[in-house]
């Protein structure tokens, strides 16, 4: 399954710059204020599939956003302290992620075209383009 | 997307440079989302800036909190501090086109009135507001709006915290922005408090903008005209034992009860009104805290009716423009005090504050009323 290192998820809709990064590959959705510590940059919801994890310079991928609006300043916020994701390439997002990672000029994406936890793991290497609208896996973690 | 001449015009800088930059952000967000036009809007808001008035704030904070309120006053803006807006300060009618912020608001726009918006967070919603207009996508569009799934409530739901409860055992198997679902094959109609903790936990816990309520909400007059054609992609039913469940999967951790909070929206009149008749001639346990969070018009209101002073003398403290999750410093607050759990009849704040590392535990309104009262969690 993580045999191929060409392997690439197409995305239907993106925005921001072409970015490379460390993959974080979540089975649980995101909300930078249910779940995230704004000073840290580490997942700290009690249970959340990430806590303890560091979304500092990574590619989220993220299956789905949760609730609410905070998102709107709070990427900007976290961008500004410099303990910003790279991207986050959401399964399903709703346009607060959206209004959010534009506004703080991170890159976003949604609607991938299957799973990606069936072909990148966290710590692989990726490459995330939207004009061309794909994630590329670059390099395997191990 | 399609631009008209003044919205061209906007962009080459004709009506200054805070609506030109505003107008490119949008054009951004709309392109996004595939948007083929703008929409006019009659009206926005947005409630997430960080409000902070007592409980050990930092001052740094509240300084540049009362930078940004001038800020906003000085460009012509309502400040009314409210999550609640749809029932203090404006409701917008059958159709209407708006950006409103707090998803709470917006789905009780999209559902109870009919009217339509999108989730438009802190920056976005002020970009309409400068514009006076919104990327027309989602909500804006009928084909976004008729329902995706069927959900009949069997329920007794006599509870606020038991609409709170549907909402999350709705909306987390579900969770999805474009996800509608349908309720139907309810015993009684629904008032408006039980609609807000419906639609304020949908969107908590299924990041929903939009539900329908036959027989209640305006574009389900019936089941199939809330499907607008289509079939449900499921159907699913809520009866009073998956409430009974779900109020018993709550972990207590060491049954700490001494924070019990009644926040996330803030109260109405008629929840204030509920909580003076629970409180009266009782009194908060010592060591514990109990917070009610409401706006200045509701919390006037309540003083000349006596509830505030009901609950102030029970020891309950009022906090007045805020909600309780967005105060500053919670989690200091949290290691400050020693809290542990977090005991609340608002399935929303439940869900929303664990980034400040709370066990949360949603109750019924008595239960919530007989735990800050007693200091004792079962």
């Amino acid at each position: 399954m993580h045999g191929d290192s060409q392997v690439s998820i197409r995305v239907e809709r993106a925005f921001g710059e072409a970015v490379e990064g460390e993959a974080v590959v979540s089975e649980e959705g995101f909300s930078p204020r249910y779940d995230l510590d704004r000073w840290s940059g580490v997942i700290t919801k009690p249970g959340h599939k990430l806590e303890g994890v560091s979304l500092k310079d990574k590619v989220c991928f993220f299956p789905t956003a949760k609730g609410g609006i905070a998102a709107g300043w709070a990427f900007y916020d976290i961008k500004w302290k410099k303990i910003a994701p790279k991207a986050f390439i959401f399964g399903v997002t709703n346009p607060v992620m959206v209004q959010g990672a534009i506004f703080a000029g991170i890159t976003i994406a949604d609607g991938w075209s299957k799973d990606p936890r069936q072909d990148v793991a966290t710590g692989d290497w990726v490459r995330v383009d939207p004009a061309a609208r794909f994630v590329q896996v670059l390099r395997r973690s191990s | 997307m399609q631009l008209t001449a003044e919205e061209r015009a906007i962009l080459a800088g004709e009506r200054g440079e805070a609506a030109r930059r505003a107008l490119e952000y949008q054009v951004k967000v709309g392109e996004f989302w595939g948007a083929e036009r703008f929409v006019p809007i009659t009206n926005a808001r947005c409630f997430d800036f960080e409000h902070c008035r007592r409980l050990g704030q930092d001052e740094g904070e509240a300084t540049k909190e009362r930078e940004l309120i001038a800020c906003l006053r000085r460009m012509d803006v309502i400040t009314t501090d409210t999550c609640i807006n749809y029932q203090t300060v404006y409701q917008p009618h059958f159709g209407e086109h708006v950006a409103w912020g707090d998803t709470g608001t917006v789905i009780y726009a999209n559902s109870v009135f009919g009217a339509r918006s999108n989730f438009e967070s802190g920056p976005a919603a002020l970009a309409a507001a400068i514009t006076g207009r919104t990327p027309e996508y989602g909500f804006h569009l009928d084909a976004h709006r008729r329902g995706g799934f069927a959900v009949e409530l069997r329920a007794r739901l006599d509870d606020l915290a038991d609409w709170g409860m549907v909402g999350k055992l709705v909306g987390e198997p579900h969770q999805s922005y474009f996800s509608v679902p349908v309720f139907h094959g309810f015993h009684r109609t629904p008032i408006a408090d039980e609609l807000k903790h419906l639609g304020a936990a949908l969107a908590s816990y299924g990041s929903m903008g939009m539900f329908h309520f036959v027989g209640a909400t305006p574009e389900a007059p019936t089941l199939e005209a809330a499907f607008g054609g289509r079939a449900p992609a499921e159907r699913m039913v809520i009866a009073d034992a998956d409430l009974e469940r779900g109020y018993a999967g709550y972990g207590l951790g060491g049954r700490d009860a001494r924070l019990v909070v009644f926040s996330g929206p803030q109260q109405s009149l008629l929840e204030m009104k509920r909580l003076a008749q629970l409180f009266d001639g009782r009194k908060v346990q010592e060591g514990s805290s109990c917070f009610v969070t409401t706006n200045g018009a509701v919390l006037a209101q309540a003083r000349a009716l006596g509830y505030a002073g009901t609950l102030e003398a029970a020891g309950v403290t009022i906090l007045q423009g805020v909600c309780f999750y967005i105060l500053q410093n919670l989690s200091l607050m949290r290691v400050k005090n020693g809290w542990q759990n977090l005991v609340s009849n608002s399935a929303k704040i439940v869900n929303i504050i664990g980034a400040h590392r709370f066990n949360t535990i949603l109750r019924r309104t008595q239960d919530c009323v007989d735990i800050a009262c007693t200091g004792i969690l079962k």
